[in-house]
């Protein structure tokens, strides 16, 4: 789950990380209030939208505004906003459709001596969390692995203990920090490091990281993202997630408990297994069609689940036929044939639909589906299942 | 011989008054029984409140300690929802459970770094979560696979996958090819077991002579494992990648399957098995030939 800068920053402050003051707008008008109250000779009005790359981006109404923008006036803040709020904005990370910006935070322009880069994520392979730093702010992380990669500083920390304050010191002098910087980091650093662990994150990026002419750390921008699986116990972020940043149809499925992702081919693929769902999609590839989407009904769906899943499909304009490819363990073939059949009566197949069972109770499926009487193409194996299912797109 | 479960495994099951645990627990006896006639494979089960409970012909204990004490078990099969689970698989490490089998989908990745810490210094191995679980055709399962799909013989297969390995064991039953013993690792970020532990146990196994190796989008354990078989498996092996038309930055249903910052991509780790000697099937319905490609060869 991604919430927004604003909402990162408020959290950040709760947890005494230094961030720049700041006020969430919502007309332009607050935003001239905002800039007023913040009191400085210069501010910077950011667009909220969970994608990345928000400075460089566009909107589609007004091609010359960019997404954040320096401001040194109530007026130009005021300004600026109108043209930001309601409208559009295509950064390299949004597609080209771009995503509505609802939001503004206003920030206070700060005297700024150096721009790092910070990020803490797990590393699979140490088996814990690990805080990245890098003197290259700005820059996108990976592009600095790919071009400078001795730039990048990563120091494995504890999950329990959180990362010492000798660790702290070992970023900030290699980093060629002064002394007051070095006391900042030291208590800087170890507070936003318990903060990843406390919060369940999956990332804690703060790119720009800035030094400020003072000597000070303090979070510039802040993009975080939680771990779904511990959301039970963090009800309170629960709450910051943000439904209009996300895709309908996944939100849609995820309430039904259903792993879906929208992709852009036109055969709709229903599939009991990531590992199988995602070879379902390459399948389809590798005989010449494009995928419409990844959907996992999981290993215990329901009737009701899987009803939903084709649901969910058929609501795709773009699908033009409908692959079902299931493997039965947990998932008994039937419960699948039942629900398929539920489908049926509740929606109507409008598209050719390829049927590939196999595993637990498939001689009960098979039976079930060709008693039913209806339309259904079965096939034998994945290829067959495949070819089937291209071949009815041209039918 | 085998790897992991043998004639020596006896199985309890924590979570074993769940549905799906009973359920499961219910399925791995029937197959250990068909396997082992009269030998009681499957003793007992754990869920802390109901011990001198008793679930379809299971005793069920308060805790692993006592399950092990009163039953001899050295397997569990943990079937414990996601909050409680991190606890339940240190709980069966403490116990000294030899093997911890952890099928629950949804563990928080903070739970598995404080168990992956826990089991550092425990002799137990755990393999999973999220994952089917492991099964010695012909001798017993541990796990939510269809024991019918799978024939004895000699191929190990390592997986990341659940129903993607049953594919895998049957096609490779259509080619003739049976398998020593099948381990879902888990579609997690962290787990206990990894590709090159099992690389390693079925180099070792002298009923194994080929490994089947499937693999997904995310993280690099994949590559590593490459770089392993380059240096110490002596073995055919082959493998398929999972993703290969997955989008960066999504999720692909498992919490470890995601392609980030142009990292972790099918393409790369394809490259590397390959380069590795491993035969790589581009087709998920080609697994079962690629094996004997690579056992021919």
């Amino acid at each position: 789950m991604k919430i927004h800068e604003y909402q990162s920053k408020s959290l950040f402050k709760a947890a005494g990380i230094a961030v720049p003051e700041g006020v969430v707008c919502k007309s332009a008008d607050e935003a001239a209030t905002a800039f007023e109250s913040l009191g400085g000779e210069l501010a910077v009005v950011k667009s909220q939208i969970h994608a990345g790359g928000r400075g460089k981006g566009r909107f589609k109404e007004f091609p010359d505004q960019p997404g954040v923008v320096l401001v040194r006036s109530a007026d130009e803040a005021r300004e600026h906003a109108e043209r930001m709020l309601g409208n559009t904005l295509v950064t390299i990370q949004t597609g080209e459709e771009g995503k509505q910006v609802n939001t503004l935070f206003v920030e206070q322009g700060l005297k700024i001596a150096r721009e790092l880069y910070l990020g803490i994520v797990v590393d699979r392979e140490v088996g814990g969390p690990v805080l990245i730093m890098s003197s290259e702010g700005g820059m996108e992380i990976e592009e600095v692995a790919k071009s400078h990669p001795e730039k990048i500083l990563a120091e494995p920390f504890d999950a329990a203990e959180g990362l010492f304050p000798f660790q702290a010191r070992k970023m900030a002098y290699a980093l060629g920090f002064d002394k007051t910087a070095v006391r900042s980091a030291e208590k800087f650093l170890p507070k936003l490091c318990r903060f990843f662990v406390d919060n369940d994150c999956s990332m804690t990026e703060v790119n720009p990281l800035v030094l400020t002419e003072d000597g000070q750390l303090l979070a510039l921008d802040a993009k975080v993202s939680f771990d779904d699986n511990a959301m039970f116990r963090h009800k309170n972020l629960v709450e910051l997630r943000d439904l209009t940043e996300e895709d309908a149809s996944e939100v849609r499925a995820g309430e039904a408990g259903l792993s879906y992702v929208n992709l852009d081919g036109n055969i709709g693929c229903l599939v009991n297994g990531a590992g199988l769902a995602m070879s379902t999609m390459d399948l389809i590839k590798l005989h010449g069609a494009e995928p419409a989407n990844f959907l996992d009904v999981g290993g215990g769906a329901t009737v009701d689940q899987v009803t939903e899943a084709f649901q969910i499909i058929l609501s795709d304009d773009a699908v033009k036929a409908v692959l079902v490819n299931i493997f039965g363990g947990i998932m008994r073939c039937d419960v699948i044939v039942e629900a398929l059949l539920e489908a049926y009566e509740k929606v109507g197949f409008t598209v050719p639909l390829v049927v590939r069972l196999e595993g637990t109770n498939v001689e009960k499926a098979r039976e079930m589906l060709g008693a039913s009487g209806r339309d259904i193409v079965t096939a034998e194996d994945l290829t067959d299942a495949a070819q089937k299912v291209v071949a009815s797109l041209s039918a | 011989m085998s790897i992991l479960v043998t004639d020596k495994t006896r199985i309890i099951c924590q979570g074993i008054t769940g549905n799906t645990g009973l359920f499961h627990s219910q399925k791995c006896r029937e197959y250990a029984a068909e396997c082992q006639p009269g030998v009681d494979v499957f003793v007992g089960g754990v869920t802390p409140g109901k011990g001198g409970t008793d679930v379809d012909g299971f005793p069920v204990f308060n805790s692993v300690g006592e399950a092990k004490e009163k039953t001899a078990a050295n397997t569990s099969m943990v079937f414990v929802p996601p909050p409680f689970c991190a606890d339940a698989i240190l709980e069966a490490a403490d116990a000294g459970i030899e093997l911890i089998v952890a099928i629950t989908e949804g563990i928080p990745v903070m739970d598995m770094i404080r168990v992956k810490r826990g089991l550092a210094n425990s002799s137990s191995r755990l393999v999973g979560p999220n994952c089917p679980g492991v099964i010695t055709p012909g001798v017993a399962k541990i796990g939510i696979m269809p024991g019918y799909i799978h024939t004895p013989g000699s191929i190990g297969i390592i997986s990341k996958s659940g129903t993607l390995t049953y594919e895998a064991a049957w096609q490779l039953g259509r080619v003739g090819l049976g398998q020593s013993t099948a381990v879902g690792i888990g579609g997690d970020p962290i787990n206990g077991t990894s590709f090159i532990d099992l690389l390693e146990l079925f180099e070792k196994d002298p009923d194994t002579d080929g490994i089947l190796m499937i693999g997904e989008i995310g993280g690099n354990a994949e590559q590593e494992a490459a770089e392993y078989i380059k240096s110490n498996v002596t073995k055919p092996v082959a493998g398929f990648i999972a993703g290969q038309t997955a989008p960066p930055g999504k999720r692909m249903g498992h919490a470890g399957a995601i392609i980030s910052g142009g990292g972790g991509t099918a393409a790369e780790k394809m490259d590397a098995m390959r380069a590795a000697g491993v035969v790589v099937s581009d087709s998920p319905a080609g697994m079962g030939e690629a094996m004997k490609e690579a056992k021919g060869a």
